[in-house]
């Protein structure tokens, strides 16, 4: 069951970072001394002009990239998830979203997969945080590929964006790369008729392990890959609750704030059936990736246990 | 664009008819910063009438345009004055400061009135916009400046601080700031809530060039102005001394009116003692 690991996601964003500095020499990127973990430590070696390196300064560093956006760059700024998106918050809500500055804020070490650091460095709020900011995209990408995709379209698209990526190595989802990665538009990655699997980053590996693990009960799901979770694929999750009529919902972040409670306000708008929650409730700790994810039941195991509930009851409630 | 030279007495007049145009706006506003607008216009009048910026009032977003950020966005109708002055906006406008479906925001906004430069209010954040804006000119060669004007409550920000450390670092010498340091903050004088001093040390050792002025002496100002534009390696900064409330006397250097609106009866005094 266990997939190959790939690159990590935020080893693919700086990857990408660097080709789009050679496509587009509108591009500039901020960090706050965190290149080598951020990876725009490769735009950084090939454009040293383009890329400034603001110090351990989080405010000051979105500030710098609201002045550039506005006048006509592309500006991206990055650091931990948790730094970016607590530290800077004032200036992302006043001088980015209000503002509506052209600015790609990228917070990687998202979640709790970053391991022995601990919750000081781990970003448990901040897709809650980013979502509560009007006006930006916000996207978690699955792995290598969908991450590449996402940077793409993050620069095509005009506005304020937020991308979480990740510390260690990603399961690959996308073999073939990603060519039809569109903002706002979940991606079937199965078919299935009893229960819908919703996941984003890291839980998508998980959400297609949790569905074979249902196959072999015949039971069958579906996965949806949400990698945007603004704008919402309202129309996929209407579909999704109305032909298996039970949703389960993944995520490596406080589920009060993130991608469930989106799901969950959208399907009780559109199309109202029995939900589960696999995510965070609380901080975590220190620990080896894995373990962690264990301990704060994140795994398939535990989505499979949640959607086997779902639709065990569902069978009682029919007979 | 005004770039014609224009006598001290003709800005002064121009300050005096602005600071009009405050204390009117916001009396029919009927709340907003009277103090600490009236601390920074002549600093205004000066950049916007004296021949220091270059700006279009018809292209209000001209790439070449030189940039003024307010970030002190509380003084914002000492700002809407000059903007109205210099033909961004109709001088009627000024008198919708406040009121719902206008452009006319309680603190600049740039996604309702394009001729601000920046979205300001939550103090600290306007340094590092204009640094960013600095930044900009120089990866496009382009010949801007970008003049910040803060507060000196503002000045306990440590993003402040933060933007003073990282514009030095990166030798950015058309970045200008503008302290408008008229010793008072909301809650009563700066030195007793949290002393800045020593300000013009404090910029000194952040690498900044400093200059030090009477804020309200126009040929100081103007001096002061030039001085800036002056080719360096490193950001520069004017630590302008003002009074707040200046220009009426009853509410000169008193903090009660940092943020109130006059009454009838105190605009009626403050527009005779500010008459041509």
């Amino acid at each position: 069951m266990a997939r190959p690991l790939g690159e990590a996601t935020r080893e693919a964003y700086g990857k990408t970072l660097a080709e789009l500095g050679r496509e587009n020499p509108n591009i500039v990127v901020l960090d706050g001394d965190l290149s080598k973990s951020t990876m725009t430590k490769y735009f950084a070696q090939e454009f040293p002009d383009r890329f400034f390196n603001v110090g351990i300064a989080e405010a000051n560093m979105v500030g710098i990239a609201a002045g550039l956006a506005s006048a006509g760059k592309i500006a991206f700024a990055s650091s931990f998830a948790c730094f970016v998106m607590c530290k800077a918050f004032d200036q992302m809500r006043l001088a980015v979203a209000y503002s509506r500055n052209n600015v790609k804020i990228v917070g990687s070490h998202g979640g709790i997969s970053i391991g022995e650091d601990g919750v000081s460095q781990m970003g448990h709020e901040d897709i809650g945080l980013a979502l509560s900011l009007p006006g930006f995209v916000v996207m978690v990408p699955a792995d290598g590929a969908e991450t590449r995709a996402a940077v793409r379209a993050a620069v095509e698209h005009v506005g304020p964006v937020y991308i979480r990526v990740g510390r260690p190595k990603a399961p690959i989802i996308y073999e073939n790369g990603c060519p039809d990665f569109q903002i706002g538009k979940a991606i079937t990655l199965r078919e299935g008729r009893d229960v819908t699997l919703i996941a984003n980053g890291l839980m998508v590996a998980a959400a297609l392990d949790a569905a074979d693990a249902l196959a072999s009960r015949g039971i069958s799901a579906r996965v949806l890959d949400m990698h945007t979770v603004r704008p919402l694929d309202e129309s996929g999750i209407e579909k999704a609750a109305r032909e298996t009529g039970a949703i389960v919902v993944a995520e490596e972040h406080l589920l009060y704030t993130g991608l469930a409670s989106q799901v969950a306000m959208a399907v009780a708008r559109l199309h109202p059936v029995p939900m589960r929650f696999v995510g965070l409730r609380g901080y975590a700790e220190s620990g080896a990736p894995d373990a962690l994810m264990r301990k704060y039941g994140l795994t398939a195991d535990d989505i499979a246990r949640e959607a086997l509930e779902l639709v065990n009851t569902r069978q009682k409630a029919a007979v | 664009m005004v770039t014609t030279e224009v006598s001290v007495q003709q800005l002064e007049r121009t300050a005096r008819k602005l600071r009009r145009h405050i204390v009117k706006m916001l009396a029919i506003a009927g709340s907003g910063h009277p103090g600490s607008s009236l601390s920074a216009i002549d600093i205004l009048t000066a950049l916007f009438f004296g021949g220091v910026m270059r700006y279009d009032p018809k292209n209000p977003r001209w790439e070449d345009r030189d940039r003024f950020i307010l970030s002190k966005g509380h003084a914002v109708p000492a700002l809407y004055a000059v903007l109205a002055e210099a033909g961004f906006i109709p001088e009627e406008w000024l008198w919708q400061l406040r009121k719902i479906d206008t452009p006319m925001q309680g603190h600049p906004s740039v996604k309702d009135l394009p001729a601000v430069e920046a979205s300001t209010g939550s103090l600290g954040q306007g340094l590092s916009i204009g640094l960013g804006m600095a930044l900009a000119a120089r990866l496009d060669g382009k010949s801007y400046r970008v003049y910040v004007m803060l507060g000196d409550g503002e000045s306990e920000e440590g993003q402040v601080w933060e933007a003073a450390m990282a514009a030095s670092h990166f030798h950015v010498g058309n970045l200008t700031a503008i302290l408008d340091y008229n010793r008072f903050q909301l809650d009563g004088a700066i030195g007793e809530i949290m002393s800045i001093e020593p300000v013009v040390a404090k910029w000194q050792v952040f690498g900044w060039a400093v200059r030090e002025i009477d804020g309200h002496h126009m040929p100081e100002i103007l001096d002061a102005l030039r001085w800036a534009k002056e080719p360096r390696e490193q950001p520069s900064i004017i630590i302008a001394h003002t009074v707040k409330g200046k220009g009426v006397s009853f509410m000169e250097s008193n903090n009660e009116f940092h943020g109130k609106a006059p009454t009838q009866a105190e605009l009626e005094q403050a527009l005779a003692e500010l008459a041509d």
